[in-house]
């Protein structure tokens, strides 16, 4: 069969039309998706670096309270030596050191602590990476949880995750994501995350994010070299000690990072020292990475004209050559 | 207009059918690819015994190594083929091209078919995979939810948009028949899911942030990897059909006025790429890290340099009605495009310091293993099935 000239033209400038319509209509506007706040009854921590004395009860507290292996980096089998968050350990402490290390969260000749884990985003990269919601933040108490029975192991939150937390088990055939999930078996018995309960100074403590919010703002009034009452464990947990207020870096880090995390932290270092990333924006990626699919694909909208161009378009062309294939 | 109507019309008379190529199954090639691919088999199978860990140097600074780089982002690019030339003759009705659109359809049926099956050796958790497929387990917002669902998808269109070759090579009329009624639509989705995709494997690193050097990260990130897609999609085609001709000592010239039009678009759509990235660069302020990113710069302008010469290549119009020239700007595009692809998600991916990924030796053989194991399918397809086009029956009717 052949086609004749005009039949051909016809055929040619429909699909040509067709193609040209999709791409005109393709990018339907969708009305861009802001960052997710932090849930109305969120928990979280605050971590002060300057309370911390680098005991590293917490990590053995949160070895145990998890069932976490051992992570011996020294090779002599007998202590829990992680040097960072890993797929056996959720949490670490690590330290700042400069010059003669004398002086405690002082930058010149000084250190300073710094409690490693997950920072519990309030519109987390890792649950928006997530292809099938093994990462979630549903929860009233806005935890980032992980469920292993639907993940597949891709590890797009490890690598999406800008703080580094989700950590992926490369030494097992059954391997799952390791990551801090505030120890919601124990909140959900009425306890509290195991390294805010073993604590002996409160640089870890628990509570509301509103209570948090409170007990930051009084902290950053203190004046320094002030006698001040730090709580352990919990906000209002009544147990206390005295201490001297210290001289606070104005930066909370995690109020307004990535659109803020339910754990944040004070210091009497900068953050940028402490290895923390300081160059993040108060846009959350998700919000950005979202806003972006969701102008493209939004109710499958736009997929579905071009399709629907598509055929057309491939109809018409195959009624000039159907004797060919 | 015209001159389109002529060749079309031409063409319908003279083109070649497809038709299976024959010859023997056991060569030296295929003997080496085949124990290429043996070692591969391998080390597949301890990676699925031990873990990704005894196999692979990735690690939870690097989380993606070169089993997603290479197998699925670049490796589904190579795979672009079938998609370009099913758009230019199925959707812009050019019908020209359609002797180059088989070859191009089975190269990419083994690309993204194999690019599918190492994702489930990459795949931690890979008995899992299927929750991609179940509703219960979507994720809408996920980028990676829609890349995975598409080529997904994809590699089952191609097999239904391939079955016609199968009717043929068995008789199967009135099947043939019946399944082209069919076609258009899933030719329409053939095109439109590698455009879904690709363009979301751009996407993928828009929620690494910061992450991601300035060079590389934009929003842009999806018009960028399409264009990068299209690109290789019209090289690979120049590139196959040189190799089936010297492998299968073929005679190009028939096909050669067609390689030089898909030069010329190839031309078009690299310029546009170029266009496109520096304008982004500037409108973003981030032009001067061209030159102050240290080795991040040199690799940016290595890339640059490679997009740069198949334009030049392209643009003389004598260069592109000679093979040798139109192979060299396919190959360089090929080059330029994987190592694109290679910067955005690796050299320009930076976790912190202490981190720093290079494959390891049996990493490297798990991918050219299934690269092996590619070519090996190929080789046997297309003696197999009718892919080619005839060479002598309807030569020079």
């Amino acid at each position: 069969m052949t086609i004749n000239r005009r039949d051909f033209l016809r055929g040619a400038a429909g699909g040509t039309a067709a193609v040209a319509a999709c791409a005109t209509l393709a990018p339907t506007p969708a009305e861009a998706r802001g960052n997710l706040p932090v849930p109305e009854n969120a928990v979280g921590l605050l971590y002060d670096s300057t309370l911390c004395i680098g005991c590293k009860a917490c990590m053995s507290g949160c070895k145990e309270a998890n069932g976490l292996p051992l992570e011996d980096t020294v090779g002599e089998g007998l202590w829990d030596t992680p040097l960072e968050l890993s797929g056996k350990t959720y949490t670490v402490i690590k330290v700042y050191q400069h010059g003669t290390m004398e002086h405690k969260d002082q930058a010149e000749n000084g250190f300073a602590h710094l409690k490693r884990q997950c920072l519990h985003c309030a519109d987390p990269s890792c649950v928006s990476a997530c292809p099938v919601n093994a990462m979630t933040k549903d929860g009233p108490l806005g935890i980032v949880e992980y469920d292993k029975d639907a993940c597949i192991g891709c590890r797009y939150c490890v690598a999406a995750c800008p703080f580094g937390v989700p950590q992926f088990q490369y030494d097992t055939a059954t391997p799952e994501i390791a990551k801090c999930q505030l120890c919601k078996h124990l909140i959900a018995e009425g306890k509290i995350p195991a390294c805010a309960q073993v604590c002996p100074t409160g640089a870890t403590l628990f509570g509301t994010y509103k209570a948090l919010d409170e007990e930051i703002a009084r902290r950053k009034a203190m004046k320094p070299g002030e006698m001040h009452a730090f709580p352990r464990r919990t906000v209002d947990s009544g147990d206390v000690h005295e201490k001297a207020a210290p001289r606070y870096v104005d930066h909370v880090y995690g109020q307004k990072e990535v659109g803020g995390t339910q754990v944040r932290y004070l210091s009497g270092v900068a953050f940028d020292k402490l290895g923390l990333p300081t160059e993040l924006p108060e846009r959350s990626y998700s919000s950005v990475s979202e806003t972006l699919q969701h102008t493209l694909y939004g109710y499958l909208a736009a997929p579905a004209v071009v399709l629907g161009g598509l055929v057309y378009a491939a109809y018409r062309g195959s009624q000039g050559h159907d004797d060919e294939e | 207009m015209g001159t389109h109507s002529k060749i079309a019309a031409a063409d319908t008379h003279g083109h070649h059918k497809p038709a299976p190529l024959g010859g023997p199954l056991i060569t030296p090639v295929t003997t080496i690819l085949a124990i290429v691919a043996m070692i591969g088999v391998y080390f597949i199978l301890k990676r699925f015994v031990f873990g990704l860990g005894s196999v692979a140097n990735m690690n939870n600074g690097y989380p993606w190594g070169i089993w997603v780089v290479w197998d699925v982002v670049i490796a589904t690019g190579f795979a672009c083929g079938g998609y370009v030339m099913a758009l230019v003759t199925y959707i812009l009705n050019k019908g020209e091209y359609h002797p180059l659109v088989r070859p191009a359809l089975t190269a990419s049926l083994f690309g993204y078919s194999l690019g599918g099956a190492s994702v489930i050796i990459d795949l931690g958790r890979w008995w899992n995979f299927w929750h991609i497929l179940s509703p219960a387990y979507f994720h809408p917002d996920s980028v990676m939810f829609e890349v995975a669902m598409c080529i997904s998808i994809y590699i089952m269109v191609m097999w239904i948009e391939f079955t016609p070759a199968f009717f043929e090579k068995w008789g199967m009329k009135d099947a043939k028949r019946k399944l082209n009624k069919a076609m258009p639509f899933f030719i329409g989705l053939g095109v439109l899911l590698p455009t879904m995709h690709q363009s979301s494997l751009g996407s993928l690193l828009v929620v690494y942030g910061y992450q991601i050097h300035a060079l590389w990260q934009t929003v842009l990130l999806p018009l960028l990897f399409l264009l990068s897609a299209v690109g290789f999609g019209f090289s690979i085609v120049i590139f196959e059909a040189t190799w089936a001709s010297a492998g299968f000592k073929r005679d190009i010239s028939p096909e050669l006025p067609i390689l030089a039009k898909v030069g010329k678009i190839l031309m078009g759509v690299i310029a546009a790429f170029l266009i496109l990235r520096f304008g982004d660069l500037i409108v973003r302020g981030a032009i001067a890290e061209v030159f102050t990113s240290g080795a991040k710069s040199v690799m940016f302008l290595i890339e640059t340099a490679l997009f740069v010469t198949p334009v030049v290549i392209l643009s003389k119009p004598e260069n592109r009605k000679r093979l040798s020239k139109l192979f060299v700007a396919a190959f360089t595009m090929m080059f330029a495009g994987a190592l694109y692809r290679i910067d955005a998600f690796l050299v320009a991916y930076d976790t912190g310091p202490g981190w720093n990924y290079f494959p390891s030796v049996p990493e490297v053989m798990v991918t050219v293993g299934i690269i092996a194991i590619e070519i090996l399918a190929y080789i046997v397809f297309v003696r197999f099935f009718p892919v080619l086009p005839a060479q002598s029956t309807a030569h020079g009717r």
